[in-house]
């Protein structure tokens, strides 16, 4: 089959055909594929001191009789196998990577250098307050930080991720009804139903029922839906502004008001934050709880999947149950500087999340970035953001994008938006997962595909404000290209992507009959 | 200030015209004006690099780490040496960068490492499916008790006093969520009290929940705990430090039904405790209810081995309010960075570093017990850490120790209270023989200097706090 293959800065494409690229013809091998008996890469320091057989040490019914099977490779083995496997993924250093919802913005490497100091890196967690006074001080000034952008007093930055935040917020919630005698009344969350997966996820694992609410024909919550919901057994409701359409509910003081009359918390899904630093802060719109993702707005590197970290904002009236321990900041009397203590003592509080303090070294990353940009300078990346957003929309809608690709809410969206696919299935039977297969081939990230659920074929796109006009426009020019070939062959479509170091995989055999590790001793192919 | 961003006065004139509107405040009229922030965020302005560096440097400078104190801090998380690749390889744009692998035909490094991991993490603990991660130890465990209440349809746990007190904390605050009862264990000896265990077990525990080495360092029996727990069908959950695991029975073959644990010893840095990684371990019948991301191979359209998320059916990202979990990011790039550890180590190097610590810890045991006015707590067998009792307030020995660049221990009394003026030490390969000697030369006169100054009565000691 001969196919005309798209020019990309960053794949070879293979000569006018489909035969295999180079990357493809490096097949997959495993570290302990590598493995050969007798080799190694660690060196230990003499042990110094008398050198029993373990058994004397340890009784041997506690001990191991075989030893774990580890790959035996050597230090250039195991660099030259990790330098070739991570050429196996794309990244955001590579290319344009518009994945909506996850804010995918340049990571800057000043904050890594500063997160590899040793007084950061080699900082052990259980050291005295005062030999910690420096992360301590960090810790609380990126908390007044995030109170000012959210628009809350208080912030715990323990939670480790977003849906860790809102496990948080969903137990504050519980605990703060359990305070007013009605945590058995209030037992059911309202979400709508646009909301990130996580949301409801989440409030099940608090022990909530979940209850959607409709979304209008505006793109925004369904006020007499959330009105006819909102009851005495409403415990919070859950929501992001600008929602997973990337549209601002111009409701949203209605919203939490009838919220707050029927009982209920309000709980802000920082995810998109990006939209919105330094123009409206979600306890302004009158929410209690807000998680902020330190991986999307603040420029922690997503890592292929982590770490981040998900501090939460709260407002007075759910403060006294913040998780423990709590950076606390004592003024001293004596002229010199204040100091800095972590406490426990906070007998209403729902306790610990987790070990230690938190993500601290991405709370470094994150306080570097809030520093290097300034309140300003966070209201500009919000600002350019968005502007980049609809510019990116406005090219959208013209020509092949604009007829096969519609903006599925007809409103100004804010970050980021969403393209229903379903006239380019209908007309060109092009899925959005072929359209989305096909980006690959020209060196980019798709958007989020199939989200939310309620556009039909939905492409979620969210540009960020670190990308340049020409990458913008190199988007555009890739979608057009891709609807021009669904055009004149579909089929090109369907069989992408040609170039990447895989093709389209099993996804459904990989669940049916999964194999989810190797089995010792295998032999190298 | 403007930065990372590069849209020239050109551009945003180009783009505003290309939208339709006069000015980016235009984008913004959803947002209702009473509103909006009326001012500037009241954040100082922004620094140039340079400026930055400094800051941070200086605040770093103001806390004392284990590059500038003798470090003998455990607890979950040791000051062990990080290999140069491991860090050489996770700052690869390649790793560093992209998001989780939702576009498996782009992301087969990422895919690919998260197999190596759950091969290798299978391995170590004995037990067959392993998740690429969750997000640290303590909460590994809570998210063990959410599945294991899935698993056994009960709501009980019964759990060790030898579990790390954060994550008997961490289990406390998840189950006001998910309604579960908790009931500790007491310790005998140093280890969990098997009576004690029988005692509270019944047809509603879910599970039992034990550390090996526990909190206090000592190495417990798992085979009897395993036999106890399911007499009356609950499960066994253990929280193993993972570099134990080169030398100590592992979960899967004394019987564990789910290993969790803290992955920082495994290459990661200290970071003030964080960012590490959880894992999470299970039998085979567990494998469509586990918690975190599960990468699986499979082939592609042309015969291709490749990697998938696998199992995503129990995701909230599929599943919504049925998911089996809420987690979604978790701590990738840090799993990747044990699998690069663990690589380094290699199949003889995990045995011998676990020999060398059981060796070393054994003579620090030792050495530190001569020493006038400590007694360790108890006589059970240690690996990597042990707990001692000191004849003096245990903060103001601890103080006099960091006066002298030494963090010799964390306090156990603010989490036992029988154990006022106990103290957990812990040693790892950078510790040497002569180090050890300082840690006993310092305690000795902290001992002296803090015990006279003082002043406190034997009786007086016990329960005053």
């Amino acid at each position: 089959m001969s196919r005309a293959l798209p020019q990309t800065d960053t794949q070879d494409p293979p000569a006018g055909s489909c035969t295999e690229s180079p990357m493809q013809r490096e097949r997959a091998v495993t570290i302990y594929e590598r493995s050969q008996a007798g080799r190694r890469a660690a060196v230990f320091p003499k042990a110094g001191v008398p050198e029993p057989p373990l058994e004397e040490l340890i009784p041997a019914s506690l001990l191991r009789t075989e030893p774990a099977d580890l790959p035996e490779v050597s230090e250039p083995e195991i660099v030259r196998h990790y330098n070739r496997v991570s050429r196996r993924n794309f990244d955001l250093d590579s290319g344009f990577y518009p994945l909506g919802s996850c804010t995918m913005k340049h990571n800057p490497r000043i904050n890594e250098r500063v997160a590899a100091l040793p007084g950061h890196a080699r900082l052990h967690p259980a050291q005295r307050d005062r030999r910690a006074q420096g992360a301590l001080e960090l810790m609380w000034n990126l908390e007044r930080s995030l109170a000012e952008i959210c628009g809350l007093p208080h912030v715990s930055l323990q939670p480790s991720a977003g849906s860790h935040g809102e496990l948080a917020g969903l137990l504050l919630t519980r605990a703060y009804h359990r305070a007013n005698g009605e945590e058995e009344q209030r037992r059911r969350v309202l979400t709508p139903d646009t909301a990130h997966g996580t949301n409801p996820a989440s409030v099940t694992m608090a022990g909530y029922e979940v209850v959607k609410v409709a979304t209008a024909a505006d793109g925004g919550v369904d006020l007499d839906d959330l009105r006819a919901k909102a009851d005495e057994e409403t415990a919070a409701l859950m929501l992001t502004n600008p929602n997973t359409l990337g549209l601002f509910d111009s409701n949203i003081a209605e919203i939490t008001r009838v919220v707050r009359e029927a009982g209920g918390t309000l709980y802000y899904d920082g995810a998109n934050l990006n939209a919105i630093m330094g123009k409206v802060r979600p306890g302004d719109m009158g929410f209690d709880i807000v998680h902020v993702n330190l991986h999307k707005s603040f420029s922690q590197p997503h890592g292929g999947g982590g770490p981040g970290a998900g501090p939460i904002a709260v407002s007075e009236r759910i403060e006294p149950f913040l998780p423990v321990p709590r950076v606390e900041r004592v003024e001293s009397g004596n002229g010199a500087g204040p100091r800095f203590g972590l406490s426990d003592d906070h007998p209403s509080s729902i306790g610990r999340l987790r070990g230690f303090q938190g993500n601290f070294g991405v709370f470094v990353r994150s306080y570097a970035y809030i520093l290097s940009l300034g309140g300003d300078g966070l209201q500009e990346a919000s600002e350019t953001a968005v502007l980049n957003a609809n510019y990116l929309l406005a090219r959208m809608r013209e020509g092949r994008a604009g007829r096969h690709l519609p903006l599925a809410f007809e409103r100004t969206p804010l970050h980021e938006f969403v393209l229903s696919g379903k006239p380019a299935k209908q007309a060109l039977g092009a899925k959005a997962l072929d359209i989305a297969k096909r980006l690959l081939d020209h060196g980019m990230h798709p958007p989020t595909i199939y989200f939310p659920l309620l556009v039909d074929e939905a492409m979620m796109i969210e540009p960020t404000e670190t990308e340049t006009k020409e990458s913008l426009d190199g988007f555009v020019a890739a979608i057009d290209s891709i609807l021009t070939e669904a055009e004149e062959d579909p089929e090109i479509l369907t069989g992408a992507p040609y170039t990447t170091p895989v093709r389209r995989l099993d996804e459904v055999a990989a669940t049916r009959d999964p194999v989810l590790r190797q089995p010792s001793g295998r032999p190298a192919p | 200030m403007t930065r990372y961003t590069s849209a020239t006065d050109r551009d945003r004139e180009q783009m505003l015209a290309t939208i339709g509107v006069g000015s980016v405040e235009e984008l913004f009229a959803d947002v209702p004006d009473d509103l909006r922030l009326s001012r500037p965020l009241q954040l100082d302005d922004g620094l140039s690099e340079t400026e930055v560096y400094e800051r941070l440097r200086g605040l770093a400078a103001r806390n004392a780490d284990a590059e500038s104190e003798l470090c003998f801090l455990g607890g979950g998380m040791y000051d062990h040496y990080v290999p140069a690749i491991v860090d050489a390889i996770t700052s690869r744009s390649e790793f560093l960068t992209p998001y989780t692998p939702y576009q498996p035909e782009i992301s087969q490094g990422g895919l690919q490492t998260m197999f190596e991991f759950q091969t290798a993490m299978s391995e170590l603990t004995a037990l067959p499916v392993s998740s690429a991660g969750l997000y640290e130890g303590p909460s590994s465990v809570a998210s063990a008790g959410y599945m294991a209440i899935a698993a056994a349809g009960r709501r009980r746990f019964v759990v060790s006093a030898g579990m790390h007190p954060h994550s008997r904390q961490t289990l406390a605050t998840y189950s006001q969520g998910y309604r579960a009862d908790v009931a500790t264990v007491p310790l005998v000896d140093g280890v969990t009290d098997l009576g004690a265990l029988a005692d509270a077990l019944d047809q509603d525990t879910a599970a039992v929940m034990v550390q090996n080495p526990n909190y206090l360092g000592a190495i417990e029996d798992l085979a009897p705990l395993a036999a106890a727990a399911h007499d009356v069908g609950a499960l066994l959950i253990v929280s193993c430090d993972p570099i134990s695991l080169g030398v100590l029975r592992p979960p899967g073959e004394a019987g564990a039904d789910i290993a969790v644990g803290e992955g920082q010893p495994l290459g990661g840095r200290l970071d003030y405790g964080g960012p590490s990684f959880g894992f999470f371990c299970a039998r085979e019948e567990h494998m469509r209810r586990m918690p975190g991301r599960i990468s699986g191979e499979t082939t592609d359209v042309d015969g291709r081995r490749g990697f998938v998320l696998a199992l995503q059916t129990r995701e909230q990202h599929i599943r919504r309010e049925k998911a089996t979990h809420n987690i979604c990011t978790a701590q990738a790039l840090n799993a990747l960075g044990g699998m690069i550890y663990l690589s380094w180590l290699g199949k003889r190097g995990l045995v011998e570093l676990g020999t060398l610590l059981a060796r070393r810890t054994a003579f620090a045991r030792e050495r530190l017990a001569a020493v006038a006015g400590v007694t360790p707590l108890n006589d059970a067998p240690v690996l990597r850490e042990f707990a001692i009792a000191v004849d003096a307030p245990a903060d103001a020995v601890l103080d006099h120790c960091a006066d002298r660049g030494i963090a010799a221990g964390i306090p156990l009394g603010p989490d036992y209270r029988e154990h006022p003026d106990g103290l957990l030490v812990a040693i790892t390969e950078r510790r040497s023989a002569a180090e050890i000697e300082r840690l006993a030369e310092a305690l000795e006169e902290a001992i002296a200097v803090t015990g006279a100054l003082g002043g406190r009565a034997e009786g007086e000691r016990v329960g005053s706090r």
